[in-house]
């Protein structure tokens, strides 16, 4: 979340070094890292298990410029599967994310707004869409299959990931408003616009740009989230996944998963490309 | 001087109209049992600038915001062209007053042109009205309409910002003007100007205008009326420039004003009001030198000017240069070189005294013709009198309201007031 820009808590931070931060970070990481190996490797030998972890980091170059698996893999898109499935999976992630993001930015800038206006639920509304967010996201998916009207299918992940895009774009919708210049606002007002006609003509269009900035992270959250959405019956890029790790380690299996994984990837680029395409087009010239 | 001239209280159809009236209007702010304005009364007549100035946080803002209900009055009334507005609609009538703030507040998102039509698209102009509008606000405020109607308010300076922001204000052809230290942000060299720009236009749009400043000399310069404004907005003075220069009510506004106002009062005199020196020694130069030294001789002054042969006056001289009968008149004694118009104010015309070589200036006419001798002993008068004439009023005023409470009236709320009442 480190893109929701000009968090007012954020921005000190930017300013001086936080040695604190960095130190306990690092210490964390270390901490973790010897818990994990610890675990993972045979008889609790900690130096076993780093030795084991480096020969797997030493052979991933080999792997990564292995041209069979290329070949591979791009028979299996171009011949095996055909490229007219993976389009229409990847058209089903797409609505699946554009149905979600409708959602949550209708909800969230109202709810922005709302919370703007009356300091009062900032708080608690911030707070609600924060513990959304730390739901677990396959979790998340479970409960609602376990509802009847929800079940399986898409409709349990669209409002999944809708909840998990509210918080990024509410905050930055709060934020936005809360930068605009009060002299802007008085200004607005002695010249004799109304309240909503202040918010739509003057607010919305001065925050726009943020609120956009929690928009473009909230999708690229979401379509990362989305391909969770076949263990719970719902459609996308994320069945090719989900099959590949059914099937491991048969052939096929592991070009089904890059097949899943690439394309997500693709979409997530494509979205932040038309991101920066909307932004230019709909940010006044004057506030660029 | 005009002002000078009109009776205290006279009778209210005398008066110009009055564009806005407040009538005990007071705020209290909620949880606070002390007013922030206490009980306000206060005529703006109609094309006159009233400058609201006093020390920071004695309210003047706020009582500026009352007006146009930015912030709403907790007691009171607000008359504005005769109508009470203190319950319409507050957006309606905001469109109707012009209101120009420190920060101007321009619309970052929008064009120099948007900005100015945004109170004429409010009120439903048309396009193409909108459009004319907009340039011929842009070209009375001094900004070329083809240069800056497309440009954003980012890519403008501070003082074509504020150009911006009273066109803007000007947009909807508002009857009244508020201007919240308008020029307060701006530096001194640009401010200057823009006062000036500004009074020139005022000269023409005939604006009813409120002004709030902490800056006395802004006040002074502006101000067709200056309301001194104490605690809570309270009115510890409330009077022509000249006259609060001239006789300050309490030490309140004295101090306020602060050192050389005396001077500064200079600056509403001019020269053509007053009664030259008349006895100074003025001789042409061909003057035989006898009748020359006869008439300086005559006079108790110490210098005695020259003129030449279009009576333009170009020497000072004494006892001893005209005993120097080798040099010419026109080359003997000091130059002249302070000379002042009769439309100059006298502040102008005392710079040029300290100036000049004989410590005194020379009144002249456009073509340069001596019209007279303007001396320091001249300028005491004027200061003298205008004291007088201030303290009379007071105490004319005095009387009256004596006169007024006897008779059970309550005083006229636009009192030209005095101290705490």
């Amino acid at each position: 979340m480190s893109d929701v820009v000009k968090a007012p808590v954020d921005a000190g931070l930017g300013r001086r070094i936080p040695f604190k931060v960095i130190a306990s970070g690092v210490l964390a990481a270390v901490v973790l890292w010897w818990l994990f190996i610890a675990d993972t490797a045979a008889d609790n030998d900690v130096f076993e298990g780093l030795r084991v972890m480096w020969d797997g980091i030493l052979e991933l170059p080999a792997l990564v410029i292995n041209p069979d698996a290329y070949q591979s893999w791009w028979n299996w898109m171009s011949q095996a599967e055909g490229w007219s499935p993976i389009i229409e999976r990847s058209i089903e992630t797409t609505q699946l994310v554009v149905m979600a993001m409708t959602f949550a930015i209708a909800i969230s800038i109202v709810l922005g707004v709302i919370v703007h206006r009356v300091a009062a639920l900032r708080g608690p509304v911030i707070g609600v869409a924060s513990i959304m967010l730390t739901i677990p996201s396959l979790a998340l998916f479970a409960i609602f299959i376990s509802i009847p009207a929800i079940g399986v299918g898409d409709r349990g992940p669209i409002i999944a990931l809708t909840m998990y895009s509210i918080l990024p774009i509410l905050r930055n919708t709060v934020t936005g408003l809360e930068e605009v210049d009060r002299a802007v606002i008085e200004s607005a007002k002695g010249m004799g616009l109304n309240s909503s006609q202040r918010l739509l003509r003057v607010e919305l269009p001065l925050a726009w740009p943020i609120i956009l900035t929690g928009i473009r992270v909230a999708t690229l959250l979401v379509i990362g989230i989305s391909a969770i959405a076949p263990l719970v019956g719902g459609t996308g890029l994320g069945r090719y996944i989900n099959n590949g790790l059914q099937r491991f380690p048969d052939v096929t299996s592991v070009e089904r998963m890059w097949t899943g994984v690439f394309f997500t990837i693709l979409l997530a680029l494509i979205a932040d490309l038309f991101f920066t395409l909307v932004r230019r087009l709909t940010t006044s010239k004057g506030l660029r | 001087m005009t002002d000078l001239a009109t009776p205290p209280n006279s009778s209210a159809s005398a008066e110009p109209k009055a564009m806005i009236q407040l009538q005990g209007v007071g705020k209290t702010y909620p949880g606070s049992t002390v007013p922030a304005v206490a009980d306000l009364d206060l005529h703006i007549a109609e094309g006159e600038i009233l400058v609201l100035v006093g020390p920071s946080g004695c309210g003047k803002s706020t009582t500026l915001r009352l007006i146009n209900r930015m912030i709403e009055p907790t007691s009171g009334r607000i008359i504005f062209d005769g109508e009470d507005v203190t319950t319409v609609n507050p957006d309606e009538l905001r469109r109707r007053i012009g209101y120009v703030i420190q920060q101007i507040g321009l619309f970052p998102h929008q064009t120099i042109a948007q900005n100015i039509a945004t109170v004429p698209k409010l009120l439903g102009w048309d396009k193409k009205r909108i459009a004319a509008r907009v340039d011929e606000l842009l070209e009375v405020t001094g900004l070329d309409p083809n240069l800056f109607r497309d440009r954003y308010p980012k890519e403008l300076s501070g003082g074509q910002a504020q150009r911006v922001g009273v066109a803007r204000a000007l947009g909807g052809d508002p009857e009244v003007l508020l201007m919240d230290e308008p020029f307060g942000a701006i530096d001194p060299i640009t401010r200057d100007r823009l006062q000036n720009e500004f009074l020139r236009l005022q000269g023409e749009l005939k604006k009813t205008i409120v002004f709030v400043t902490h800056d006395i000399d802004e006040a002074i310069k502006m101000g067709d009326r200056i309301a001194i404004l104490g605690e809570q907005s309270v009115i510890r003075q409330f009077d022509t420039p000249e006259r609060i220069l001239a006789y300050p009510v309490d030490d309140f506004v004295s101090d306020f004003i602060g050192a050389g106002s005396t001077l500064k009062g200079l600056n509403f005199e001019r020269v053509r009001d007053l009664k030259l020196a008349e006895d100074w020694p003025i001789i042409s130069v061909d003057t035989d030198r006898a009748d020359a030294l006869r008439l300086y001789d005559a006079s108790p002054e110490k210098w005695m000017l020259v003129l030449d042969a279009e009576q333009r006056p170009i020497r000072w001289v004494n006892k001893h240069h005209l005993a120097d009968v080798d040099t010419p008149l026109d080359r003997a004694g000091a130059e002249v070189n302070a000379t002042v118009l009769p439309n100059a104010t006298l502040h102008d015309a005392l710079e040029e005294m300290l100036l000049s070589n004989a410590g005194q200036a020379v009144v002249v006419d456009d073509k340069g013709r001596c019209q007279g001798i303007l001396d320091i002993e001249r300028l005491a008068d004027v200061l003298k009198r205008l004291r007088g004439q201030a303290k009379k009023h007071y105490e004319e005023l005095a009387i009256q309201e004596a006169a007024d409470l006897a008779n059970g009236s309550t005083p006229p709320s636009n009192t030209e007031t005095g101290a705490g009442h």
